[in-house]
Formats: structure tokens, C-alpha cells, sequence
């Protein structure tokens, strides 16, 4: 999934020369025709019937349901976690990658682990563990409470479960690719007394800079559409603690069938736009890669 | 190696710091919103309350929140807005008492609202705050069947033939399906003159033909409804009439002999209402659901209002000679709980000898 | 930690930066849980733990998400051959899919999938003729998890497909092996690695699921109830003490995988460099 290995990708000539040689048509067929059936299945279906079942009564209940004041509230609500998100991870994950990537430490294997443990951990532990930490359980409540600060069953816990389902998003992508771009230009650089934000910015940057892209574009993707966690740290308080997602889930427990799916077509649009973005970010990263 | 060390740790400092301005500023408009409310006593101003309801009262209360805000707004020099957040009884119930900053809860029933009383956010006493036991308007269990009932399914005994899939929601977390578990005991209790092996016996079969087990009374209705799956779907009669309402040529209503009068309680979350000045609003919109109009919208919603005279109004559309057990049948909800859903409890106990 | 190798500068912001950010995000909150879980004796731990329920529990999300995983890993592998192999008009359409279940809501794909594959749906409907129920069984939640899993493997497969040298494949091919044995004997050995980390990442993921698989579950215990949903119901029992146990067991199977895919990763590394 990493960037750096797509940019390294074989000419796509050359491959073509080599299925001609190495496999009959008939496989390459069969094989093509699994993989389209596999995906037509399992993805597009879905959406298809997404979309089928959002427009089912006709276009003018659509729009009704999608400028609901809630889902609109709802919108604004996950673009902030979405944007909030995407910057944290995008400090962290360049501090992390270059920490990572340009210093010898012990314990490096265990700090990859711990980053890269928010992405096996179930959601609903997610939503949890904030709970516990930030809850009325918690040690810390009365201090919270007595600043008059809210994180959980508000928006800054909302933020929090976001960020932490998203947070080894951007270093993962960075990292293979400075850790294979070395250390000798930094070192080279620093040694001519350069300054560390100056190497960062002319060395470092352009090298990653299509993988850093890569990982904001999957980071602002899985932020969006973050249920588990965020239903655990909602509260679903109507127009106020509600995401897109979840304003899917109280549609479809309202029996509001079809604004439910009108709301889950928004995002559906949304999930294509950024799959359409990652690809073109893919493909000019990979071109420029190349040259 | 020092200059180092001290770098990063003044480096971790400054961005910890950093997180909780930002987090701060990002809840500055929510303490705004607290700050008016707080001050709200002056004329002019703004109260902003939230309403924890459980999952079958959402169509009930949006009805109702614009029938309390033309009440309040028509008597007070002051406007008001209502919050709502609806989901399975036992889980809102558990994130009030994490901290979720409802100012009234209205919930299925009086268990969950005592665990919000335990964790010491509703004053002890808060039954008796209110009319009736705190319960503005009940509802009871009864049976929704495909048109034409063609599994015939007339009572609870009818729901241990093997030809009968069940659709119920999870007694663990659903407050309706607490009141489902009960009403059937009470009827099996009846039927087999309080012959415990008997009784539970006929539970477990029961259980044994339920197809889908949902973790609310909204889920348990869509899986029947929707998704078409069993043949009879244990629901609350609110529940049961809405589906009817809504596909009136697809289900059909069956009381059973017995069943059980579900007594949905209200309350106000003290320590929240104490903090946010809004005590005087709260209480008011609790006691307006007693009024005549809030009763009508009650019946309207398929609940059965508390009033005598509303209730006669809608006696068409309830069976008011059903035959109904009370949670004191029990021994009150504390021991009906241990008992029954408890860890390790009766219902543990059917499905664990699976 | 000798000075020498700090010629960089920015060890001691980053390092900063990066261990506050993980403490604050992801390691004070995950001790917080097992410290709420360390009040607990350990055999009541232990207790929790082994309830029927719990361990069918297990055995479902196990199940279902190895099943998964291994569908995944075997289309996972096929798509990358494809998509790296072979020229076919739409093949960017294809290869731009791939990372749909990441970016659609976990909770929009559970309503669609499980509108699509209950007895009533497009797909449900054919299976339903055959008698097959797909929809709130097993079944369904093995759909569900290939779902969410597609991606994994494809996209760890896929850099090392292209990097391969196709020049093994060509001896082998004129010394006379036939085309699986090629396949078997000199493609496979350099894939495994990539198999088993997308494989690991797609379990890891799948044992955790929770928002597509509660709509098409059934959620019946013993049979359909997964891991996730019993937390999720012990924490709407008041239970905290039991959900942060099962919890806890999640988390270590969750760090084991990683640190097992990450042992593999390291492995797989050095094959991505060694290619030309």
C-alpha cells in the first residue's frame, strides 16, 4: 500500500511483453473476469444499491433529506473531526517518519508497533478507551469538570477517537520512503552546518512529498467515515454530537429509509471524490517518480 | 546528550499544551452555549435542554418538543431549545451516567433510571418527583404478526410450537425486551401455577426459536419489518402500532392473555440542571407531558396516556381489557434484574445449557 | 545512542513531537484501560473471560475473520496479478477501487450489504431460492469482513509483484517448468511474505470490526454474536469491568498480530530492495 513502491513500478511495456510470454490468454481472461466479478460484487453492488435505494422516490425527497438542518450539521461536523484529524497526523507522522527514519534508537520496533497499533484495534475499544480516560470515571474528570471541559458525549471526543483511528495513516506512507531514501543527503547537508528545517525543507520534502499526499488523501478518507469509535464517544445528541455516519444510523433507526440512504449517498460521492483524488495523486507521483 | 534530552521534553510540553488550547478553543462554542443557558433566568434568553430517550419514543417526543416550546415560549419571556438523543434504554442510560450532559432522561424504564441515580447524578426520590410513579404514559407488549396471522400465533403458548421463528430484541440491552422476557414469564407463571422447571422450561424453548436477537426495540423492529425475517415480533404496542401505521396491509396486532404494563419513567439528571441553571425548564417539561395536550400527543404516538380522560379517547385504539402485570408482580425492578438479567441470571442460564 | 550518529539534527523535537502525540492519542488511553482492568482480581478476569458466551464469541470472530482473511488473501493475490500483469481496458477504474471499503463508513457499507444480501435483496434473493440464508448467519458476517479486508492484501502484494524480476519466472519457464510449478516454486516464495503481512493487517482489522458487522449479524449468541458486540453489550449493561477484559484479550491478539506482521515486514523489506 505504500507509495514509494508504486513510483519504483516496472514499465508498463515490459510487463506486457512478459504476460504475453508467460501466460496463456485463457488465464489471463479467467483471471480478469474473477476479478471483475469479485469487485462488482463486492463493491459495486453496494453502492449501486446505495444510490438505488437514495433515489427511489424521486429526486425532490433526496434533496429534502440532504438539507435536513441535522445532516448538514452533521456534514460540518465531520469535515472539522475529518480536517482536525488530517493536520495532527500530518505533524505527527513527519515527526515520527523523520525521528524514525534518521536516528539509530533502541525500542524503534516496539514505537512502530505502538503506532501502528491503532489500526487493529477494535473501534468500539477505541471509543472506550477515551471513555475511560476522559469519562466521569476517570481521574481526570473532576479537573475537566471544573474548567468546564467536555471530551467525552461532545465534539473534542469525537476528535479524539478520529484521530486516534487515523493516526498511523500518514507516517506508515512517509516512512518506507525516507527509510529508503537514506540518511546520506541529510548528513551531507548538516555537516555543511545547514539548518534542520532548511534540510527538511529542500531535501527531505521532495522526496516525500507524493507520499505524504498519499497518506493525507487514505487519512481524510478513513477519518470521514469512522462509525464504531465515534458512536461510542457521541452520545448522538442531535445536531450536535452527530456525524454523517451516525446521522445514517439514527435515519435508519428513525425508519427514515430512504433520507438513510440519501445521507449514506453523500457519502459514497465523498468516498469517490477521494478515491478519484488518490488516483490521480498516485498516477502524477508515479510519473514524476519515473523521470 | 542532556541538550537533547531537554530538547525533547520541552518539545513534548509545548505540544501537549498546544493540544489542550486547540481543544479548548474547539469547545469554546459549547461552553458559550452553557454560559447563556446558565444565565438564563434573566428574561430574553436562550435554554438549550437535552432530552435521553430510549429508542421507540423518537416519533413521541419530536411531536412533543414542538408542543413544549409553543407552551413555554407562548408563558416565558424566553425561548428554548431541545436536544434529543434516542438509542437502547440500557446504553443511554450508562452515557448519562458517564457524563453524556442530559438534563432530563425519559427511559424505558425505572432500572436504567436508577443507574443514573447510583451514579450519584439523580437525587434519591426522584419517583415520587412526578405524577404516577414518574411515568407520564405507559405502554405494553404485544404481538405483531404477518396480515392473516398465518402461523396463527394467538398467545405466548403459541410461541413455543416449533413452526414459530421468534423476533425479539436482547433482554441484556433493551429495555422493551426486558419487559418481553417478563410478560412471557408472567404468562408461563399463570399457565403452569408457578411451577419454576415448567416455567423455564418454556422460556428456554421460547428462546430457542428467537432468529434474530437485536441489541434495541428500533433493530429488532426493522429485522422484522424490513428484513422480513420470523413470524412474530415481540415489540412494544407503540412499536407495534407504528409498523401498522406505516404497512397497513402487511401486519396485524395480537394481544395476548396477559401481558405486562410497561412503565416508562422520567427524571430530572440534578446535577446537570444544578449546572447549567436549568432546573425551572426541565421540570416544566417534565410536568407538561402530564397536560392534556402532551397526553393526546402521547395516544396519538400509540403510547397509553395516564390520564383517564385522554386514555378513553383512545379506547379505540387500545385494548383497555388486557390483562396486565405490573414490575411488582416481581418484587420490584432490583430483583427482577438480579434475578432475571444479571450476569449469570435466568437468561445467562437458558442460553448458556444451549 | 552514541553521538556520532546524530549529525541530523531535529532528533530531539521529533522525538518529542512524536512521543507526546503517542502518549497523549494512543498510550495513555490504551493504559487507561489496563489499569481499569488491573482493579479487577485475576481470576475474575479469568472468569469473564472464559464465560460460554465470550469464548463462542471468540470462536465466531476468529472463524469468520480467518475465513475472510484467507478469501481476501487468495483474491488479494489474484487481483494484484492482475492488475500488475496484465493490460485490459478499465484496469485504473480496477486498481482505483481497491481502497473503497477505506474510504465508505463501515456503518454505510453494514446497511447496504445487509440490504443487499438479505432474503429480500438483489443477491440474498438468488440464494435465498437455493435455500441458502446469507443474511444474519455466519455467512453474512464472512461477507462483511471480506469487505472491509480487500485492500490489505492486494496493496502489500502488488509493490512486490512489480518489483519481481520477471527473469526468474523466464529461466524458469525455458528450463522446461511449467507454468504453476513457475508459479509455485519461484513466484510464491517471494510473495509470502507480502501474503502473510496484507493477510495479518486484513485479520487484525476483521477481529475488531464492528460497524458493518452488527447490521448483518443477527447478533444471536453463540451463532452470530461477534467479540465486538459483546463489549458493546456489556458496556450497555453497566459492565465495565467485564468490557475491558474482553477488551484487553482483543488488544493482545490485536499488538501480537502487529508485531508478527511487522517481524515479517522487515523480512519483506529486504526483498523490495534486493529487487532491481
Amino acid at each position: 500500500m505504500s507509495a514509494e513502491n508504486k513510483q519504483v513500478i516496472s514499465r508498463e511495456g515490459s510487463t506486457d511483453i512478459h504476460a504475453q510470454t508467460a501466460g496463456s490468454k485463457a488465464v489471463k481472461y479467467i483471471l480478469i473476469t474473477l476479478s471483475v466479478v469479485f469487485l462488482f460484487v463486492m463493491l459495486v453492488m453496494p453502492l449501486i444499491t446505495v444510490i438505488y435505494e437514495a433515489f427511489r422516490k424521486g429526486l425532490v425527497p433526496y434533496l429534502e433529506a440532504v438539507s435536513d438542518p441535522d445532516t448538514i450539521s452533521a456534514l460540518l461536523l465531520t469535515l472539522e473531526a475529518t480536517v482536525i484529524a488530517v493536520v495532527i497526523n500530518t505533524v505527527f507522522g513527519l515527526f515520527a517518519a523523520w525521528a524514525i527514519s534518521k536516528f539509530r534508537f533502541h525500542g524503534k520496533k516496539l514505537l512502530v508497533t505502538l503506532i501502528d497499533l491503532p489500526v487493529t484495534v477494535s473501534p468500539i475499544i477505541a471509543g472506550l478507551i477515551f471513555v475511560l480516560t476522559f469519562g466521569r470515571q476517570s481521574a481526570i474528570y473532576p479537573f475537566l469538570e471544573s474548567i468546564d471541559f467536555m471530551v467525552v458525549y461532545a465534539v473534542p471526543g469525537i476528535i479524539l477517537a478520529t484521530v486516534f483511528v487515523t493516526f498511523p495513516f500518514i507516517s506508515r506512507e512517509i516512512l518506507p520512503v525516507l527509510e529508503a531514501q537514506g540518511t546520506d543527503e541529510e548528513e551531507a547537508a548538516a555537516l555543511m552546518g545547514t539548518k534542520g528545517f532548511t534540510i527538511f525543507r529542500r531535501i527531505t520534502l521532495p522526496h516525500i512529498k507524493w507520499a505524504l499526499l498519499y497518506g493525507i488523501v487514505l487519512c481524510a478518507a478513513r477519518a470521514m467515515g469512522e462509525f464504531g469509535a465515534v458512536s461510542v464517544l457521541s452520545g448522538h445528541l442531535r445536531g450536535k454530537t452527530v456525524t454523517l455516519p451516525l446521522q445514517v444510523e439514527i435515519l435508519f433507526g428513525d425508519n427514515k429509509f430512504m433520507p438513510a440512504f440519501a445521507v449514506s449517498s453523500i457519502l459514497v460521492v465523498l468516498a469517490i471524490v477521494i478515491l478519484i483524488v488518490r488516483s490521480i495523486v498516485e498516477y502524477i507521483g508515479k510519473r514524476r517518480g519515473e523521470k | 546528550m542532556k541538550g537533547t534530552f531537554f530538547k525533547t521534553a520541552a518539545a513534548s510540553l509545548a505540544l501537549i499544551t498546544t493540544i489542550f488550547a486547540a481543544a479548548s478553543c474547539a469547545n469554546a462554542s459549547a461552553s458559550n452555549a452553557a454560559e447563556t443557558s446558565g444565565t438564563a433566568s434573566e428574561a430574553g434568553k436562550n435554554y438549550s435542554i437535552i432530552n435521553v430517550s430510549y429508542d421507540p419514543t423518537r416519533e413521541l417526543y419530536a411531536a412533543y418538543n414542538e408542543a413544549f416550546k409553543k407552551h413555554w415560549e407562548s408563558e416565558h419571556d424566553s425561548t428554548v431549545e431541545i436536544t434529543q438523543s434516542h438509542g437502547g434504554s440500557g446504553k443511554q442510560a450508562l452515557e448519562v451516567a458517564n457524563g453524556n450532559p442530559a438534563d432530563v432522561v425519559t427511559l424505558a424504564l425505572e432500572y436504567d433510571v436508577k443507574a443514573v441515580e447510583d451514579a450519584g447524578l439523580i437525587e434519591p426520590g426522584w419517583v415520587s418527583e412526578f405524577p404516577l410513579d414518574s411515568s407520564p404514559y405507559t405502554s405494553t407488549i404485544v404481538f405483531l404478526v404477518r396480515k392473516g396471522n398465518p402461523k396463527n400465533i394467538l398467545d405466548w403458548g403459541d410461541l413455543a410450537r416449533d413452526d414459530v421463528g421468534i423476533i425479539t430484541p436482547n433482554p441484556k440491552t433493551s429495555g422493551g425486551a426486558r419487559w418481553n422476557h417478563l410478560a412471557a414469564w408472567a404468562w408461563a407463571q399463570r399457565e403452569y401455577n408457578n411451577d419454576e422447571t415448567k416455567v423455564l422450561d418454556y422460556i428456554k424453548t421460547l428462546y430457542s426459536h428467537v432468529l434474530v436477537l437485536d441489541s434495541g426495540a428500533r433493530g429488532a423492529t426493522n429485522s422484522f419489518v424490513e428484513n422480513k425475517q420470523g413470524d412474530v415480533l415481540l415489540a412494544w404496542e407503540n412499536e407495534a402500532f407504528l409498523s401498522l401505521k406505516e404497512y397497513p396491509d402487511e401486519y396485524e396486532i395480537v394481544t395476548p392473555s396477559i401481558s405486562i404494563l410497561a412503565q416508562p419513567s422520567v427524571a430530572i439528571v440534578d446535577k446537570v440542571v444544578d449546572k447549567n441553571g436549568t432546573r425551572e425548564v426541565a421540570t416544566e417539561y417534565l410536568n407538561y407531558l402530564y397536560s392534556e395536550e402532551a397526553q393526546r400527543i402521547a395516544g396519538e404516538n400509540f403510547y397509553r396516556p395516564s390520564n383517564e380522560t385522554v386514555l378513553a379517547e383512545f379506547s379505540d385504539t387500545f385494548d383497555l381489557n388486557i390483562n396486565l402485570v405490573t414490575i411488582n408482580d416481581f418484587g420490584g425492578w432490583d430483583e427482577a434484574f438480579a434475578k432475571h438479567f444479571a450476569d449469570g441470571g435466568l437468561f445467562d442460564q437458558i442460553y448458556e445449557q444451549d | 545512542m552514541k553521538n556520532n550518529k546524530r549529525i541530523i539534527p531535529g532528533f530531539g523535537i521529533s522525538m518529542g513531537v512524536t512521543l507526546a502525540l503517542l502518549s497523549i492519542m494512543v498510550v495513555i488511553p490504551l493504559a487507561s484501560l489496563v489499569v481499569f482492568t488491573a482493579k479487577m482480581d485475576f481470576s475474575d478476569i479469568i472468569k469473564v473471560i472464559t464465560r460460554p458466551r465470550v469464548v463462542a464469541s471468540f470462536e465466531v470472530t476468529l472463524l469468520t475473520a480467518f475465513i475472510a482473511s484467507v478469501i481476501n488473501a487468495v483474491m488479494g493475490v489474484i487481483l494484484a496479478w492482475v492488475l500488475v500483469r496484465y493490460n485490459f481496458p478499465g484496469k485504473r477504474i480496477l486498481d482505483g477501487m481497491i481502497e473503497l471499503p477505506f474510504a465508505l463508513p463501515t456503518a454505510v457499507a453494514g446497511i447496504s450489504l445487509t440490504s443487499l444480501y438479505a432474503d429480500s435483496g438483489w443477491i440474498g434473493g438468488i440464494f435465498a431460492q437455493m435455500g441458502i440464508k446469507i443474511a444474519y448467519t455466519r455467512i453474512g458476517i464472512t461477507i462483511a469482513l471480506i469487505f472491509i479486508g480487500i485492500p490489505f492484501v492486494v496493496r502489500t502484494v502488488q509493490p512486490v509483484l512489480e518489483k519481481l524480476d520477471p527473469l526468474y519466472e523466464e529461466a524458469a519457464g525455458i528450463l522446461g517448468a511449467s507454468r504453476t510449478r513457475t508459479f509455485r516454486k519461484v513466484i510464491l516464495p517471494e510473495l509470502r511474505p507480502a501474503i502473510f503481512t496484507g493477510f495479518g493487517l486484513a485479520f487484525g482489522r476483521c477481529l475488531g470490526e464492528y460497524g458493518s458487522v452488527v447490521f448483518i449479524a443477527g447478533n444471536q449468541p453463540y451463532e452470530t454474536e461477534i467479540t465486538p458486540l459483546i463489549i458493546m453489550s456489556e458496556l450497555q449493561e453497566y459492565d465495565y469491568s467485564s468490557a475491558t477484559a474482553i477488551a484487553l484479550v482483543m488488544l493482545a491478539a490485536a499488538f501480537l498480530i502487529l508485531f508478527l506482521v511487522n517481524l515479517i515486514q522487515i523480512r519483506n523489506s529486504k526483498i523490495l530492495k534486493g529487487g532491481h
